[in-house]
C-alpha cells in the first residue's frame, strides 16, 4: 500500500491526517517539523509527502526544496498543507518544487479524493 | 442446597411451581436476617457479601455501635453493630456471628458498610404492594430507618431503609 | 466512507491550551526584534485556527484569524513590537481561551470581553484589514445541472509537468472518479525513442468526461498543473446531444433541470462542509461529562518514554525474583533459608524501586503550576500601579500531579498577597533605599521526602505588633500571652484575620489565609512564615511528594497499633521523671532542653485501656504541628515503615485526630494519627475537664465532702 510521510508540528493535525490516510489503507510515517521530516525521508521511501508550511526548525517550503535534492524524491508528490491559497503561496510552493497544495481546514473526504491525483 | 431449609418458618412468596419448574414472578428480592428473635430485611441488590465476624480496628472516640473498620480487599469498611445501634438483644460475638456488607450507590457516591447481625435467614420475594407502613410510634428503631413491614405467614419482617443505614455521620448525632 | 475525526477533539483542545500558554509566556517576555519568538507565537495561533476550523469551532476560527493577522504583520517585519499591541494580544489570548472553552463545553461565554478585544484588534489592524480579500468561498454558480454533462478536455502538458511529482495518469484517475472517462492520447509530439528523456512528457490527450460534477470540480483536478499545461475544457449540455443513448435515459426535461438548479448548489455546499459539524453535538455532550472542569482534574499525563522503559525493566526484575522465590518455595528445606532470605531481600529492593519509579510517573515539574504567575504578576503590577518583577527558580522540581493541581490556588493567593501587602509603592521603596522595582520570587526544591515551595518578596515585611494587636482585638489571643515571632506570624492564618485597612479586591475578599493553610494541610503539608520588617517576607510551603504514601512510625497503645507520620516527629525519648513538671492541676509538661512540652497520654485521649499509664519512664514521641510541640505518650515503639494511605472518608467520615488508615503487612487495619487534630482534641478535653471541675467546685457542699457527678 502507498506510504505517506506526514509532516506537521501540530500533534492533532498530524494525527488526523494520519488517521484519515490509514483508514483509507495508506501507510503513514509522521514527523513533527521539517528537520524531522527530512531525517525520516532519508531513511525511507515514500509515495507521497504531505507537509505543513509553518513549522519550527525547518518550514515546509524549505523541506520541499531539501527533499527535491534527494535522489529518490525527485518525482515524489509533495503536497503543502496550508491555510492560505494565495497566488503568492502557490508560487513559493511551486518554485520549491511542490506538486500541489491542500487547504486547511481539513476535510477528510476531500483530502482522500485530492491525493488521488498523485497517488493510488 | 435449598436456602429455604435455613429458616423453615419463612415461606418464600411469589414462587410458583409449574410442572416442577420454579418461577419467580415480579417483585423485589430481600435478604432477611435476625437481630435477636426479630426478623429484618434489606434489598438484596445492596448486599455486597456476607462475612463472618472478625475483630475490626477501633476508631478512636466513635459511638459504641461502630465497632471499627476492617480491610475488605484493600478497602477500608466500617462495621456497625445493628444490635447495639437498635438496642435489640445482646451483642455477643461468636463464630456464627455474621456481618452483612451493604453497598449503597448514588450517582455521585458509593458507600460500603458492614452490619453485624445474629444470623442470616432467607431471600424473600416481595411485591411493592405487600410492603405495609410501619406505625409511627413505639419501638427503639427510629422511623427513618424503616421502609415498611412485610407479613410473612404469622410473622412480621421489618424492611430497613439501606440509604439511611449508610448515613453514618448522621447516626452520631442521633445516637 | 466517512472518517470520524471527533476523537481528535480532546487532543486538539489539549494542544490548543498549551499553545495559548506558550503564546502568553512568549508575549510577556517579548522584546523588539525577537523574530524567533514572534514566529513561534504566530505558529501557535495558526495551529489553533487551523484545528478550530476543522472541527467547526467557527467563533474560535474567526477570532483567531484577527490575532493571526496582527501576528503576521509583526513577523513579516511590517510592524514593530508595540507594548500596546502586546497588551491587546495578551487579552486576545484570554479571549481565545474563553472561546475554546465555550466551544468545548457548548456553553455561553463573556461576549462583551470578546467583542471589546475584537474591536481593539480591528482598530489596531485598521489599515491591514481594509485591504484584505477573503478569497475562500467560491460561488458554485457553475453547479447548474444535476444531469450529466459532457466535458471535452484538451490537455497538453508541458514537457516538465511531471517533474514536481504530477503524473497525468493519476489526474486521469481522479477524473475517472467523477464519471465516465474516455481518453485519447495524441502522440504527434513523440520524438524518436533514442531522444526520449524518461522524465519528460511528450504526450497530450483528448479526454471526454461524462459526469454530473460541476465545471469547477473538473477544473479543480487540474489546479496544480494549470500553469504547466495548456488546458481547454468545453462543456456540452447533455440535452443537446440526443444521439447518445445513455444520456437520454438520464436526461430530464428543461423545466426539471431548472428546478434542480436551485437545489443542487445547496446540496453541494452541504456536502463540502466538514462532516464533523454534525457529529459535534454528540461529541460535545461527552466532552461536558468528561471535562467538567477545565483544570484537567481527571485528564491524562504525558510520560517520558524513558520513565516507561525504566518501569518495564523493573517489572522484569520483579518477575525474575518471583520465579526464583516460587522455585525455592516449591521444595523448601530449612537449609535453603539463606537463599530465601536473600530472595526476600531482593523482593524488597525490587518493590522499592518499582514503587519509586511508578510514583515518578505521576510527578511533573512544578513549572506547570508556576507558569501562570508571570502573567499574574504582570497584571498585578498594572492593577496596583507598583513596579514589580517575578523571579522563578527550581521550576524543574517535580511533584505529584494531584498535589500540584491543588496547590495552584493557594500559591496564587500567596503571590497576590505579596504583591498587595508586601511590595511597597515605588516612592516608599526608593525612600527606604530599595530598588524601585519590587521582586517577588518563587522557588521550589526537594528536602527530605518533601517538596518545599517558597514565596518571598523584598517588600515591607510583616508588622509583628500590628498582627499581635489585631489578634487581640479579634479575641484570638489573650493580650498577656507571650508569643514568639513565628507564633505571631501564624496568627495570620486564623479565620477572619485581615490586617488590611480595607479589604482590597486583589487578595482580601473571600479567599483567606486560613483557607490557604487548610488547603495545604489537607494535602498533608504545612506552611511557615518568616519575615523581617522593612526587608521582606518568605512563606514556606512544605508538601509531601506524594499523597498516597507516608513514612510512618508504628507505635502501640494498649492493643491498638497507630502510625505517626515521620515528618512530624521531632524525637522519641524515655521520660525522666525529674524533667516532668505538673502545672494547672494535672497537665504534665516535659522539659525538653529549653521548651516545656505538654505530655499527651494517647490512651486517655482515645479511651483505651493499657498497663502503661505511668508517666515516669514512659515512651514519649515528641511531635510538632503548627509550630507547637507535643509529647505523645505511647506504650511501645514498633517499626518504621512506608504505608499506603487509605481514606476513612470513602465509606465512613472524617475522624478528628485521625488522618487516614492503612493496611499493615498482616492485613489488619491501623489508624494514621493526625497531630494537629490530636492537639485540638487534647485542648477540647482539657476545656471539658476545666468545665467539669468548675462545676465541681461551685457545687461543693460546705462540709468539704466532695461529690462526684
Amino acid at each position: 500500500m502507498a506510504k505517506v510521510l506526514v509532516v506537521d508540528d501540530s500533534n492533532s493535525i498530524r494525527d488526523m491526517v494520519s488517521f484519515t490516510l490509514k483508514s483509507a489503507g495508506y501507510q503513514t510515517v509522521e514527523a513533527k517539523d521539517g528537520l524531522d521530516g527530512l531525517a525520516k525521508a532519508k531513511t525511507g521511501s515514500f509515495d507521497l509527502v504531505i507537509s505543513d508550511v509553518n513549522m519550527p526548525n525547518m518550514d515546509g517550503i524549505t523541506l520541499c526544496g531539501e527533499l527535491r535534492k534527494l535522489p529518490n524524491f525527485q518525482f515524489t508528490p509533495i503536497l503543502m498543507l496550508t491555510t492560505e491559497s494565495s497566488t503568492d503561496m502557490k508560487m513559493r510552493g511551486k518554485s520549491a518544487g511542490a506538486t500541489g497544495w491542500l487547504v486547511k481546514p481539513f476535510n477528510p473526504e476531500k483530502l482522500l479524493a485530492t491525493i488521488k491525483r498523485v497517488v493510488r | 442446597m435449598d436456602i429455604q431449609d435455613l429458616a423453615t418458618d419463612i415461606p418464600s412468596q411469589g414462587e410458583h411451581t409449574v410442572e416442577g419448574i420454579d418461577f419467580i414472578t415480579s417483585g423485589e428480592q430481600y435478604l432477611t436476617f435476625l437481630l435477636a428473635q426479630e426478623q429484618y430485611a434489606v434489598d438484596i441488590l445492596c448486599v455486597e457479601e456476607i462475612r463472618s465476624w472478625e475483630q475490626p480496628t477501633k476508631i478512636p472516640n466513635s459511638p459504641g455501635y461502630i465497632k471499627g473498620v476492617i480491610n475488605m480487599r484493600g478497602v477500608i469498611v466500617p462495621i456497625v453493630d445493628l444490635r447495639l445501634k437498635f438496642s435489640i438483644g445482646e451483642a455477643s460475638y461468636h463464630d456464627t456471628t455474621v456481618v452483612i456488607v451493604l453497598t449503597y450507590q448514588t450517582d455521585e457516591s458509593s458507600r460500603t458498610i458492614g452490619f453485624v447481625v445474629d444470623a442470616v435467614s432467607d431471600v424473600l420475594n416481595v411485591e411493592a404492594t405487600e410492603i405495609l407502613s410501619s406505625p409511627a410510634f413505639g419501638g427503639s428503631i427510629q422511623p427513618h430507618f424503616i421502609e415498611g413491614l412485610i407479613n410473612v405467614g404469622k410473622n412480621v419482617v421489618t424492611l430497613l431503609h439501606v440509604e439511611s443505614l449508610q448515613q453514618v455521620e448522621k447516626h452520631a448525632t442521633n445516637s | 466512507m466517512s472518517v470520524d475525526l471527533s476523537q481528535f477533539i480532546p487532543s486538539f483542545l489539549e494542544e490548543s491550551f498549551e499553545g495559548l500558554e506558550l503564546m502568553e509566556a512568549s508575549l510577556l517576555n517579548l522584546e523588539a526584534g525577537d523574530h524567533e519568538t514572534i514566529h513561534s507565537i504566530f505558529r501557535a495561533a495558526h495551529s489553533i485556527k487551523g484545528g478550530a476550523g476543522t472541527f467547526g469551532f467557527d467563533s474560535v476560527t474567526e477570532f483567531t484569524h484577527l490575532v493571526e493577522t496582527l501576528l503576521d504583520e509583526m513577523r513579516d517585519g511590517r510592524r514593530e513590537v508595540d507594548p500596546k499591541d502586546v497588551e491587546i494580544l495578551l487579552n486576545s489570548v484570554d479571549c481565545m481561551r474563553i472561546l475554546i472553552e465555550a466551544a468545548r463545553d457548548k456553553a455561553d461565554y463573556d461576549k462583551d470581553k470578546v467583542t471589546e478585544n475584537t474591536h481593539q484588534l480591528e482598530e489596531t489592524l485598521a489599515n491591514v484589514l481594509s485591504g484584505e480579500v477573503t478569497a475562500d468561498i467560491q460561488d458554485p454558480d457553475d453547479a447548474q445541472n444535476s444531469s450529466k454533462k459532457t466535458y471535452h478536455i484538451i490537455f497538453i502538458p508541458n514537457h516538465d509537468l511531471a517533474k514536481p511529482g504530477n503524473d497525468p495518469l493519476f489526474l486521469f484517475g481522479a477524473l475517472a472518479d467523477l464519471g465516465e472517462l474516455t481518453t485519447e492520447a495524441l502522440t504527434k509530439e513523440l520524438p524518436a525513442l533514442s531522444d526520449i528523456c524518461p522524465q519528460e512528457l511528450y504526450l497530450s490527450w483528448h479526454l471526454t468526461l461524462i459526469s454530473d460534477s460541476s465545471l469547477e470540480e473538473v477544473k479543480e483536478i487540474f489546479e496544480w498543473v494549470e500553469d504547466e499545461c495548456e488546458l481547454t475544457i468545453t462543456q456540452s449540455e447533455a440535452s443537446n446531444i440526443v444521439a447518445e443513448p445513455e444520456i437520454e435515459t438520464t436526461a430530464a426535461p428543461s423545466e426539471e433541470n431548472t428546478e434542480i438548479v436551485t437545489e443542487k448548489p445547496v446540496e453541494i455546499e452541504e456536502a463540502n462542509t466538514p462532516p464533523v459539524k454534525e457529529q459535534l453535538p454528540e461529541v460535545a455532550k461527552e466532552q461536558i461529562k468528561s471535562k467538567t472542569k477545565g483544570k484537567g482534574d481527571v485528564g491524562s499525563i504525558r510520560v517520558g518514554v524513558d520513565k516507561v522503559d525504566n518501569l518495564i525493566n523493573l517489572v522484569g526484575e520483579l518477575v525474575i525474583t518471583q520465579s526464583m522465590l516460587s522455585e525455592l518455595g516449591s521444595d523448601f528445606q530449612m537449609d535453603k533459608i539463606d537463599r530465601l532470605n536473600s530472595g526476600l531481600e531482593q523482593l524488597l529492593q525490587n518493590t522499592k524501586e518499582l514503587q519509586e519509579s511508578v510514583m515518578r510517573i505521576r510527578m511533573l515539574p512544578i513549572s506547570f503550576a508556576f507558569n501562570r504567575f508571570p502573567r499574574l504578576v504582570h497584571d498585578l503590577a498594572n492593577k496596583t500601579g507598583k513596579a514589580m518583577e517575578l523571579i522563578i527558580k527550581g521550576e524543574q522540581t517535580e511533584l505529584d500531579k494531584t498535589v500540584m493541581e491543588q496547590i495552584g490556588d493557594p500559591l496564587v493567593h500567596l503571590v497576590r498577597n505579596a504583591a498587595d501587602h508586601g511590595i511597597e509603592n515605588a516612592d516608599v521603596r526608593v525612600a527606604n533605599g530599595k530598588p524601585e522595582m519590587g521582586t517577588i520570587s518563587l522557588d521550589a526544591y526537594h528536602q527530605g521526602g518533601n517538596i518545599v515551595i517558597e514565596i518571598s518578596d523584598d517588600g515591607a515585611g510583616i508588622n509583628r505588633d500590628k498582627v499581635f494587636s489585631k489578634a487581640v482585638e479579634k479575641g484570638i489571643i489573650d493580650p498577656n500571652s507571650t508569643l514568639t515571632d513565628p507564633q505571631v506570624f501564624d496568627l495570620l492564618f486564623e479565620p477572619g484575620f485581615s490586617t488590611a485597612d480595607e479589604v482590597t479586591d486583589i487578595s482580601g475578599r473571600g479567599v483567606g489565609m486560613d483557607v490557604v493553610k487548610r488547603n495545604i494541610q489537607a494535602l498533608g503539608g504545612r506552611i511557615q512564615v518568616e519575615s523581617t520588617m522593612g526587608e521582606g517576607s518568605c512563606f514556606k510551603v512544605n508538601l509531601p511528594l506524594t499523597l498516597a504514601i507516608l513514612d510512618g512510625q508504628l507505635v502501640k497503645v494498649g492493643s491498638e497499633t497507630y502510625i505517626i507520620p515521620l515528618i512530624s516527629i521531632v524525637e522519641s525519648l524515655q521520660v525522666d521523671d525529674g524533667l516532668v513538671n505538673r502545672v494547672s492541676g494535672d497537665m504534665a509538661l516535659y522539659r525538653l532542653r529549653d521548651e516545656n512540652v505538654p505530655i499527651l497520654p494517647v490512651y486517655q485521649l482515645f479511651g483505651l485501656s493499657t498497663e502503661h499509664t505511668k508517666i515516669n519512664n514512659a515512651l514519649l514521641v515528641v511531635v510538632e504541628a503548627d509550630g507547637q510541640k507535643v509529647g505523645l505518650m505511647v506504650d511501645h515503639l514498633l517499626a518504621q515503615q512506608q504505608v499506603v494511605i487509605k481514606s476513612l472518608k470513602e465509606n465512613y467520615q472524617q475522624v478528628i485526630g485521625i488522618s487516614g488508615a492503612t493496611i499493615l503487612g498482616d492485613g489488619s487495619v491501623a489508624m494514621i494519627l493526625d497531630i494537629p487534630g490530636m492537639i485540638q482534641m487534647a485542648m477540647g478535653h482539657a476545656q471539658q475537664k476545666r468545665h467539669l471541675s468548675h462545676h465541681h467546685d461551685t457545687e461543693q457542699p460546705t462540709n468539704g465532702i466532695k461529690e462526684l457527678h
